[in-house]
Order: structure tokens, then C-alpha cells, then sequence
């Protein structure tokens, strides 16, 4: 045979063999709208890695949690790539479950990465996962119920001002409440909020020897507060109501004032989406007594399992859905609007995005006034915002959020539910060995 | 109208209204699949502009048919196995009983007690080590096992029901024990066992826990597409329930098609 003709047929037969050994990444996500256009716009990374193939699992946030932690936990090896959240990723990092992240690509650029963001990524100065983008909690108002109300907005609101505007604005008869606020219970619903009031109000979870302070004068502040002004002035049902039932109200025209995340900025902003998108007006999360804590920082971001069998490949990956490169092909093809927020510095330079999005300098200030490592008024042995970096939050948030709840709905007392509040917590950090008998 | 008349009829209308009670809810999910999100959230209407964006998107995101068909083969693999087993297992206990066999079917029925996610982690890692994560095989073998106490007594009761004499004049006529079952049992209990069979199909095709935690992109049923379209943040009522309407399409057909012998083996030796 003549080496003409086998040179082409080797070479098809060499294709053919790198063809079928195309590597397979298996990506979990969340099913947020950041995370669906990820999907959609991941066809880019395979036409630029042919020998890379996307497996999806996409699931909602709790279930998505269960999975990824019996998996990671059990070294199950199903996933290539992860997302999880700021709060996952010191804790499984400091058990080895995660891949350090610290030798990137060149031209990853990660001084462009906002600080507290990949500060809450890392563990013992490495980070753990890449954030993919990020969030903080800010004040929605309807401009057009304060002007009729003969209110001004001030530059930082007090709680004091937001209940006395509240008030103003309340119109049940109308449908309109004064404010909207978390009540579904949950440690990433009512408690993600109440949290932060109570850390603006000098309050925190834990004292230096990791001894609850639920039922502390500034919980009970907080709590006392939320409660009578959800009461008085908030929607019917407040305490089934959770970001999602608050967003319908909101856009809807049922609300005048909601704090929550700055997610919720680019919805309400859109026309299609929302009937109040000319009437909203943007402020920072209010204070009470401290601006320590007023305001939460999550984001969801990207990080390689110890378990995956495809470490580098996965960090190829990684590096691309959290680089600038990717914040632009997302702008481009799904709209500025649509960009994922919050987690470079270069996004908010970028004038495009500033049209799209007149809300971008609210949300970066909050995100960079957030600061997990130091969010209590009094020093706390934790980080976190609005939560408590150990693995036994999830379930004592979600056990005081039912307190709280069981509180808003008139069930029991608010100091009477801080104080069963404070026994089960006492209890779980007890036997979780934090604390003694 | 006579007295008769007027019970039959408010017993129609009972059933009527029951039926519509639990219909409602499904009917109202395959409504709201054609909804726009912001009509989906808005006060509750039967007018509104149908659209059949909710059915594109949730079809752009994730492919549909690859669920269904994991789904068609882990419900029925996992039915046909079962009544492999539990036939015979039932036939000794029905015609063969021993002094443990009442114990053994309540020891069985126990199981079903075990709350799942109490044996969710040496299931997982014994998974892991024979390589069934996130195959068909491994999710057919769990639903088996899953359904097996239900199959086995629902069969047991059937058999039960079945005159011994039938099968003795058979054994009176040479049959041996094979020949009897395949010529007498199966063919005078065919209704029992179809039914049972479809209830196994019916459970396998809902189950969800099993589905979320062993599966991840290869053998995700129907279940694990559903739980892709509920969100904490954002709106997803129109899109869960047009992928919520695509998912029980199937067993909802099915479930039409065979009623008849549904309903005729679940009063399968009622009226004696």
C-alpha cells in the first residue's frame, strides 16, 4: 500500500480515537436564571474544546444541596464540577472534599475578582471555588407611592424611617402593603433576612464561647420589631411568603417597600417581567443600630470535588464560565441585564452594562460593604452574614426560623419563641460538642 | 322521580363532585403550563392568551425524551422483575404456608415503614463500589426492592382468593408445580397481577427520592426533570407545571388505557 493512501487513513483512524476519547464533564448546578443561561451559552466552550463533552444536572437549590453533599461526602465521584455556596465552601474545604483553585490560567485575571466574594470562596488564604456570581441585599421602594406620601429617601434609611414610611404608604384597601418582608421559614429564607436585622440591631448568633444568644436584648429587638411591623403594616399571609411570593407582590404593584436580594434588581427593572419597572427606586439595606451586618453576601460559585476524576479538565472549565471573557459573551448574547452580577470589578466598568443596568452601583457598594469575617457589632467566633459558617447552621436556622415564623403568625409570643429558640439551640451546639453541659 | 331515581342520582352527582376534587389539581397544573410566568403568579383565571413558551423553554433546557425513556425502562424493568419474584414467592405463601409465612409478610410490609433517607447512605456507597451510581440497572434493582413488599401481598391476597381445589384437580390430572402455575394460576389470576403490575409501574414512575439521590445525567427518570424547574429565586410556576404535564402524560395515558383492568383486578375476588 502506498503511503499516500495510509497516511490519511492513520490520520482518520488517530481522529477517531481522540474523537471517542472526548472527556466528559459532569457539571451540577442550581436552577437560578444565571445558572440556565450558563447552560445555554456553555455550547461556546464545546466549539472551543472539542475534546471536552457538558453533562448537566440541574436542580433546585435544596435538593441540589442534599445531592452534592451525600456524593461529596461519601466520595461518590459523580460530579466534575459543583456549585455550591459561599457558605459549603469553607466547610468542605476544610475537610479536603474541594480541589484548591490557586494555579489558574494566566489571563484569568483575578485581581479583577471582588474581595469579599473570593474571600468567601477561600479557606486558609486559597480559594476553594471560583464565584460564578454574587449577591447582597438592598431596599426596593415604589417612587411614585413615596412622592404621593410626601416622602424623601435618604442616602442610608434607618429601620426607624422604614417603618415610619411604611405606615405612610400602607393601603390595604388598595391592596398595597407598606413593606414585604421574608416570613417563610428557612436558613436561607426568614433568616437570611432576620440575620441581618439582627446584626444592624448589635446583635449575633454566637458569643466568643460559642454560647447562643437568641434570646438577647438585641434579638429581641429585632425580632420584636419585624414582627409588630410586618403586622401592622405588611402583606396578608406574610409568613408563607419567601423571595419568590415577595418578587409577584412586588412586581405586581402590591408592595412599597421590600428588602431582599439585589437579585431582584434586574426583574423588577424589567418591563416584561414587572408592572412597577418605571417606579423603582433603589436604596441600601437599612441600619438600626449598626451598619455592621445590615446587609448579606452570598454567592453561588464553581468548585472541583477531590472525588472528580477529571480535576484539570474541570479547571479548564471553571476558569472559562468565571472569566471576563465569559461575563462578555453573556452581555452579548442574553442581553447586559443578564450578566452575572457581582463578582468582577472590570463588569462595572463596563458601560454597557452600566445602561442596562442603572442598579450596578447599589449593588457593588452593598457587596463591598459586606463583609462575612466581621458582621456582628460585639466580635463573634464565625463568619458569615446572615449565617454562621458550621456545618449545624442549616439545621438550627431552619429550627429558628420556624420560631420566628411561629412568632409572626401569632402562635407564640416573640420572647416566649426566642427562648424555645435558644434551648434547641443550646442543644444542638451541646451535643454537636461546641459547648458543655 | 322515585325514590331509587333520586339516590342514583345524588350518588352521581357525589361521585361527580369527588372526581372533580381530584382532578382539580391536575387539571390546574396542565392549565398553568400555558400560561405566561407572570400570568402563572397572577390571581387565580381559567381566561388568559395561551402560550406555549413554558413547553419550548423547559424543552430548550433539558431533553425530555432521554428522561421518558429512563423512565419507561427503569418502571417497567423494574415492574417485570418484581412479578418474576413475587409470583412464586406468593404462590408458596398462598398455597404452601408454613408456620412463619403471616410473620414473614408482616416483616416484609415493615420495610415499607423504614423511612428511605435512613438507609440512603450505605445504599450510596454500596452503589459506588459496584459501579451502579447513576445507572439503569442500579435504579431498576432499587425500585425492585422498593416495590416488592406491596407486589408480594397484593399478589398473596389474589392467590389467596383462588379455590385450592382448582389447583389440586390439576395436580390430580399430572400437572407438575410449573404447569400448574402457568396453565391455572396465572391465567385465573391475570387481572389481579396486571393490576398489580401497573400499581408497580405507577409507583416506580413517581418515586423521587431514589431517582434524585442515585442518578445524575445518564439515568435521571422523569422525576429528576421535574425537580430542575422549582426555584428559590425566580418565577417557575408555568415552567414546572408544563414539565410537570410532560411527565405524567405517559403514566396518565397508560393509566386511561388499562382502567378497566385496573379497576376489574382491584375487585378481583370482591364478590365471591
Amino acid at each position: 500500500m502506498k503511503l499516500s493512501r495510509v497516511l490519511p487513513l492513520a490520520g482518520f483512524a488517530v481522529a477517531s480515537t481522540f474523537a471517542a476519547h472526548a472527556e466528559t464533564l459532569t457539571v451540577a448546578t442550581v436552577n437560578n436564571n444565571d445558572m440556565v443561561i450558563m447552560q445555554r451559552l456553555s455550547d461556546a466552550f464545546e466549539q472551543s474544546h472539542p475534546d471536552i463533552d457538558l453533562e448537566w444536572v440541574v436542580l433546585e437549590e435544596n435538593v441540589l444541596r442534599q445531592r452534592l453533599t451525600t456524593d461529596i461526602a461519601t466520595n461518590g465521584g459523580q460530579f466534575d464540577v459543583m456549585t455550591i455556596g459561599t457558605y459549603e465552601a469553607p466547610i468542605w474545604a476544610e475537610r479536603g472534599w474541594l480541589t484548591p483553585l490557586d494555579s489558574l490560567p494566566a489571563d484569568y485575571n483575578r485581581e479583577d475578582l471582588l474581595k469579599p466574594v473570593i474571600d468567601g470562596l477561600s479557606y486558609n488564604g486559597k480559594p476553594y471555588a471560583l464565584p460564578f456570581y454574587a449577591e447582597s441585599s438592598m431596599m426596593y421602594y415604589r417612587k411614585d407611592l413615596f412622592q404621593k406620601a410626601g416622602i424623601e429617601m435618604t442616602e442610608q434609611p434607618s429601620w426607624n424611617d422604614v417603618q415610619e414610611w411604611a405606615a405612610k404608604t400602607n393601603d390595604p384597601a388598595n391592596d398595597i402593603a407598606g413593606i414585604c418582608l421574608r416570613g417563610k421559614p428557612g436558613w436561607g429564607e426568614n433568616m437570611a433576612f432576620v440575620s441581618t436585622l439582627v446584626n444592624t440591631y448589635g446583635g449575633r448568633w454566637f458569643d466568643m464561647d460559642w454560647q447562643p444568644q437568641i434570646n438577647s436584648k438585641p434579638w429581641q429587638d429585632a425580632v420584636g420589631f419585624y414582627v409588630k411591623l410586618l403586622n401592622d403594616y405588611g402583606p396578608a399571609g406574610a409568613s408563607s411568603n419567601g423571595f419568590n411570593e415577595n418578587l409577584a407582590l412586588f412586581s405586581r404593584g402590591n408592595c412599597a417597600i421590600w428588602v431582599d436580594s439585589t437579585v431582584a434588581a434586574g426583574k423588577l427593572y424589567n418591563p416584561a417581567e414587572s408592572k412597577v419597572a418605571n417606579e423603582v427606586g433603589f436604596a441600601p439595606a437599612p441600619v438600626a443600630v449598626t451598619p455592621k451586618g445590615s446587609h448579606w453576601l452570598w454567592s453561588w460559585a464553581l468548585a472541583i470535588p477531590s472525588s472528580s476524576s477529571a480535576k484539570e479538565t474541570a479547571k479548564t472549565f471553571v476558569a472559562w464560565a468565571t472569566s471576563q471573557d465569559y461575563i462578555a459573551l453573556a452581555g452579548e448574547r442574553e442581553g447586559w441585564a443578564s450578566a452575572p452580577a457581582g463578582t468582577r470589578e472590570s463588569t462595572y466598568s463596563n458601560e454597557s452594562y452600566q445602561q442596562a443596568a442603572p442598579f450596578a452601583g447599589f449593588v457593588l457598594n452593598a457587596i463591598r460593604g459586606a463583609d462575612p469575617t466581621d458582621s456582628t457589632l460585639e466580635p463573634s467566633p464565625y463568619t458569615g452574614v446572615q449565617y454562621v459558617g458550621i456545618p449545624e447552621f442549616q439545621a438550627i436556622g431552619t429550627r429558628v426560623g420556624q420560631m420566628v415564623a411561629a412568632a409572626l403568625t401569632g402562635d407564640q409570643p416573640v420572647k416566649q419563641a426566642l427562648d424555645a429558640a435558644q434551648r434547641a439551640t443550646e442543644r444542638t451546639m451541646t451535643r454537636a460538642g461546641y459547648i458543655e453541659n | 322521580m322515585t325514590n331509587s331515581t333520586l339516590r342514583r342520582f345524588g350518588i352521581g352527582l357525589l361521585a361527580w363532585a369527588v372526581a372533580f376534587v381530584i382532578f382539580f389539581p391536575i387539571f390546574w397544573m396542565m392549565l398553568t403550563g400555558f400560561k405566561t410566568e407572570a400570568d402563572a403568579i397572577a390571581d387565580p383565571s381559567l381566561i388568559f392568551p395561551p402560550t406555549l413558551d413554558s413547553y419550548a423553554e423547559v424543552q430548550q433546557r433539558a431533553d425530555y425524551f432521554k428522561f421518558a425513556l429512563n423512565s419507561v425502562i427503569v418502571s417497567f424493568g423494574s415492574t417485570i422483575l418484581a412479578l418474576l419474584i413475587a409470583i412464586p414467592s406468593a404462590y408458596s405463601m398462598a398455597f404452601l404456608p408454613t408456620k412463619r409465612t403471616k410473620g414473614t409478610l408482616l416483616w416484609m410490609l415493615s420495610t415499607k415503614m423504614l423511612p428511605p433517607v435512613g438507609v440512603l447512605v450505605p445504599i450510596y456507597l454500596l452503589f459506588r463500589d459496584t459501579g451502579l451510581l447513576d445507572t439503569r440497572t442500579g435504579l431498576t434493582i432499587v425500585y425492585t426492592l422498593m416495590n416488592l413488599p406491596i407486589v408480594v401481598w397484593m399478589l398473596y391476597t389474589f392467590f389467596k382468593d383462588l379455590p385450592k381445589d382448582i389447583l389440586e384437580a390439576g395436580r390430580m390430572d399430572g400437572a407438575n408445580t410449573l404447569q400448574e402455575v402457568w396453565h391455572l394460576l396465572l391465567p385465573l389470576t391475570l387481572p389481579g397481577i396486571a393490576s398489580t403490575g401497573l400499581l408497580s409501574v405507577i409507583l416506580s414512575w413517581n418515586e423521587a427520592f431514589w431517582s434524585l439521590n442515585l442518578t445524575s445525567s445518564q439515568a435521571a427518570p422523569l422525576t429528576a426533570y421535574i425537580a430542575s424547574f422549582s426555584s428559590p429565586e425566580g418565577l417557575f410556576w408555568a415552567k414546572l407545571s408544563a414539565a410537570s404535564t410532560m411527565a405524567i402524560a405517559p403514566i396518565l395515558v397508560f393509566g386511561w388505557l388499562t382502567q378497566k383492568q385496573m379497576v376489574r383486578g382491584l375487585t378481583f375476588g370482591a364478590v365471591k
